[in-house]
């Protein structure tokens, strides 16, 4: 079962851009690929804590910016020798508003 | 006894066979080789790039003077042999006689020059030698000047691409129905066709060109059709013809060309020829690899060796940058053949195998060339096919099920596989050399000479070193900009401004880009690029920026931003420390003095941000832009206003020169200094442009360095007025902006271009004042504050609030 619930418009995120879903169970970074696809992501790396929001996004994938991890959006782990993974959440477009999923975030022990 | 060697003609073919004798016998022969060209041995394939601005002449140049030294050839440039005296044995040229014991002619080919009306107006060429290939280049230079190119065959359709790229508007005039016809069917010529006009080239084919018009010089060509190409440039490319008038004239027995047996030997027993003057068995010879073979039978048998040349198939490439095409073998229709036909239309791909009795015998590629050796070694080898026929026009990558890897296509070849064609090297002569100690592609092309001359195969004999050596072969020399590209930085910014590409979908497609939209490598380096070289045309991507430079601001390791206004010169006043104080306090900052001579308030969220610039701005200050590749800081010294050591005023100067200078983007930051005297308190010997005051005036440094690296200023000159040292900067960073490779300091740059040769620039003042007026056409657009973008609350908003807030507790 999944829970949707809207998050704004396809046009508030720039292409090849993020924008930030801020949460009490932390950040979620909302992705916008070249082809108007949308994927989202935990805003925090998994390394060192970098807002991945504020990265570069190319095909589909984002560069941490604070030491240029590059995550994979489908899997959410990095590519390369790195090993870490970033949790993913699932995110749709309805009538060209964005729905996110946030079952997973539900199942989070507040921090 | 040392014999005496007279050679006339220093092109390819004698160049070859002589490094080949000298090979198999240094010292044999006194060699002296005359040349009417005013220059030695160069890679007459690689003109085009040249031409189309992708190589310089330097780096096409096969044997330069030191090479001639090494191997003691007398060498007789720029003076051409008017006869042979057969029966003396000695060669005439204006300058008197030369003896020889056994003479080369390698007299090459002309350019076939119609002789239709007007053929001998100015402004009619070939396309033949490096001074036709100049004369393109300075026809292309001036604005909007049309060329025509009469025939659409290779050497013509180079030609077209280089002037295209060039910038000049280019026609095609071709006889025959469809381009390149002696090497391409009719669908690889319309995809061909397609691409060049694509490029802005335009093609008219079946058509028949009458006469060349003009009074007193090319004004176009007319068709028999009565149809008028205006042009300022007609290049002629329909052919060449050998030459043989030194020869004939000698009584050698001459046909198309000078006639030779399979020795290389004409009709006198002490005459050789060799190249495209000779005939042989009735052929005669335009493409390199047949050519590079006579030339090793020639230098065999001027040392008494047997061997013999025998002709083989040829297989042709195109060397126009995003043309891949190939073409071997025979493949016109005929009785019994058949064909399999691969086409991908969306990719442009079109590759096409003509087969008869499960043997190959021609195969056309476009689009896609990879597998081009694979199939010319089948052709060559006369293989049966029968038991791959399903699955052979997908390469060797498909035949026996391995999987798609980049390095199966070179695994899977034979040893006897032929990687080079024009050198005629297989990939068991690679390895062969390899083992021998040639462990990258220098070493290779030095020794077994693959991919030395057209160089389209460096990617396979990289592939070949690659196997051979596994991980101790290190991809060599120009470092690509990224995993997107094979081009270096170097190479690419070259591609930008000839190639006029002005925006990153441009340079994705054009350079080939390997991934989609770049990485977060390339992307910064590229929108650099564009912005520096088309301040006008192009529009800044912030999604292509790290993201300090994209937000206006450091991002620091806790994912907040220091904030730090411009302090002109290091100055500032009362009000405006207040105004930082106030700031600094409502957003909880902590305060830092920097060492450019201003306040930094670090620890302010992203959403703030807007807020504390609107303080700031309030205040009347800007952007100090200390998260920049672009201008950080003046820093300068209190000067002659307060010092009395001071000579100048210093403080004033670095105020100018920052005004002058702040919101430009560079390849990388840029630090500037002044000093009052050469007590040098502003520390200016360690910035990239550091000025230091004295009595008579102003002495500029540049390229300094104070971070990884620790280096002092150079002296780039001293002037007397601050008009002339802000002028100077400015050239020199204007001058850095464009030409050096992104994330390069100014120190860095110029220790690969040397101050010699910033200097030679900069000390022309009609450059300067360019410079400068470029460096003023960036600012009209460039020079604004970014903290002032954000005007309404609703900007601010969009810029930096979340998407969205979600209470989870109430979702549940």
């Amino acid at each position: 079962m999944k829970t949707w619930i809207e998050i704004g418009s396809l046009d508030d995120i720039p292409v090849r851009g993020a924008r930030v879903v801020k949460t009490s169970r932390g950040c979620i970074a909302v992705f916008r690929t070249a082809e108007d696809e949308v994927h989202a992501l935990d805003d925090a790396c998994p390394h060192k804590g970098g807002p991945l929001s504020e990265g570069i996004v190319h095909g589909g994938a984002v560069t941490c910016p604070l030491h240029n991890r590059v995550f994979d959006f489908a899997t959410g782990a990095a590519k390369g020798a790195d090993s870490e993974v970033v949790a993913t959440h699932s995110v749709k477009i309805v009538d060209g508003r964005l729905m996110l999923d946030i079952t997973g975030l539900a199942a989070r022990n507040v921090a | 006894m040392t014999q005496n060697l007279v050679v006339i003609g220093a092109g390819m073919a004698s160049g070859r066979a002589l490094e080949e004798l000298f090979k198999a016998a240094p010292g044999a022969f006194r060699v002296t080789l005359f040349n009417s060209e005013p220059r030695g041995n160069y890679n007459r394939i690689m003109l085009s790039p040249v031409l189309s601005g992708e190589k310089s002449y330097e780096e096409i140049v096969t044997h330069d003077d030191a090479w001639y030294a090494e191997h003691g050839v007398e060498t007789r440039f720029g003076e051409p042999v008017e006869r042979i005296d057969r029966a003396r044995k000695v060669v005439v040229t204006a300058k008197g006689e030369t003896p020889y014991d056994k003479l080369v002619i390698a007299t090459g080919s002309s350019p076939f020059i119609i002789p239709m009306p007007g053929h001998d107006l100015p402004g009619v060429i070939a396309y033949r030698d490096l001074d036709d290939t100049n004369k393109m280049i300075e026809a292309a230079a001036s604005p909007g000047a049309k060329a025509v190119v009469i025939g659409g065959g290779l050497l013509g359709l180079e030609a077209a691409a280089g002037l295209r790229l060039r910038g000049m508007d280019v026609s095609v005039v071709h006889l025959a129905g469809h381009l390149m016809e002696r090497q391409l069917d009719e669908a690889a010529g319309y995809l061909l066709r397609k691409a060049l006009t694509e490029r802005g080239i335009k093609i008219h084919c079946a058509a028949s060109s009458k006469e060349i018009y003009g009074q007193g010089k090319v004004e176009g060509l007319r068709l028999e059709d009565g149809t008028e190409i205006p042009a300022d440039l007609i290049v002629m490319a329909v052919g060449i013809r050998p030459n043989t008038a030194v020869g004939k004239a000698a009584g050698l027995a001459v046909g198309r060309g000078i006639q030779i047996d399979d020795q290389c030997v004409t009709s006198d027993p002490d005459i050789l020829s060799v190249g495209e003057c000779v005939e042989h068995n009735g052929a005669v010879f335009g493409l390199v690899a047949p050519i590079f073979d006579m030339a090793k039978v020639l230098a065999k048998t001027l040392l008494g060796e047997m061997d013999a040349y025998a002709p083989v198939e040829v297989a042709t490439k195109l060397k126009v940058t995003g043309c891949d095409l190939f073409s071997a073998g025979d493949f016109a229709e005929g009785e019994g053949r058949e064909d399999i036909v691969f086409r991908d239309p969306g990719r442009g791909v079109y590759k096409r195998l003509v087969l008869k009795d499960d043997r190959l015998l021609g195969a056309v590629m476009y689009g896609d060339t990879a597998d081009g050796s694979w199939f010319f070694g089948l052709i060559k080898d006369g293989t049966d096919i029968s038991e791959m026929r399903e699955t052979l026009i997908f390469g060797p990558a498909f035949q026996g099920g391995q999987p798609l890897d980049p390095m199966a296509a070179v695994a899977a070849l034979p040893d006897e596989a032929e990687i080079c064609g024009c050198n005629g090297v297989s990939k068991g002569g690679i390895i062969t050399a390899i083992n021998a100690g040639a462990h990258d592609i220098g070493a290779i092309r030095g020794t077994c000479k693959a991919s030395a001359s057209c160089g389209t195969c460096t990617g396979l004999v990289e592939q070949v070193l690659g196997l051979t050596l596994g991980d101790d072969f290190v991809v060599p020399q120009a470092q690509p900009v990224c995993g997107c590209t094979d081009l270096s930085h170097e190479e690419v910014r070259r591609l930008i401004k000839a190639r006029e590409l002005k925006s990153q979908p441009a340079v994705w497609q054009e350079l080939g880009w390997k991934s989609k939209d770049g990485c977060h490598v390339c992307r910064p380096a590229i929108n650099y690029y564009l912005l520096a070289d088309w301040p006008l045309e192009y529009q800044d991507d912030p999604q292509s920026r790290f993201v300090n430079e994209r937000n206006h601001a450091n991002i620091q390791k806790d994912g907040t931003y220091s904030v730090m206004p411009r302090m002109w010169g290091g100055m500032t006043t009362p009000e405006e420390l207040i105004a930082i104080a106030e700031a600094a306090k409502r957003f909880n900052a902590v305060v830092k003095v920097t060492g450019g001579q201003r306040i930094d308030l670090l620890g302010i969220r992203k959403e703030d941000l807007p807020l504390i610039w609107k303080d700031l701005n309030d205040a009347g200050m800007v952007s100090g832009h200390a998260y920049t590749k672009g201008l950080r800081t003046v820093k300068t010294c209190v000067g002659s206003d307060w010092c009395r050591f001071g000579t100048q005023d210093s403080t004033g100067l670095g105020i100018k020169l920052e005004k002058r200078l702040w919101g430009s983007w560079t390849p990388h930051k840029v630090k500037l200094a002044v000093s009052g005297c050469p007590r040098n308190c502003a520390e200016a010997t360690c910035k990239d442009v550091g000025v230091i005051c004295v009595d008579s005036g102003y002495q500029i440094g540049v390229a300094g360095a104070a971070g990884m690296d620790v280096k002092e200023t150079e002296r780039l000159v001293d002037v007397a007025t601050e008009e002339e040292a802000i002028e100077w900067s400015t050239a020199f960073i204007q001058l850095y902006r464009e030409n050096a490779k992104y994330l390069d300091r100014p120190y860095k740059w110029v220790a690969k271009v040397g101050l010699d040769w910033v200097k030679e620039v900069l000390s022309d003042e009609a450059e300067r004042k360019a410079l400068n007026d470029r460096f003023d056409i960036s600012q009209s657009v460039y020079q604004t504050d970014p903290w002032a973008a954000l005007v309404t609350e609703e900007e601010r908003k969009s810029w930096s609030a979340p998407l969205a807030t979600v209470n989870l507790e109430a979702a549940e």
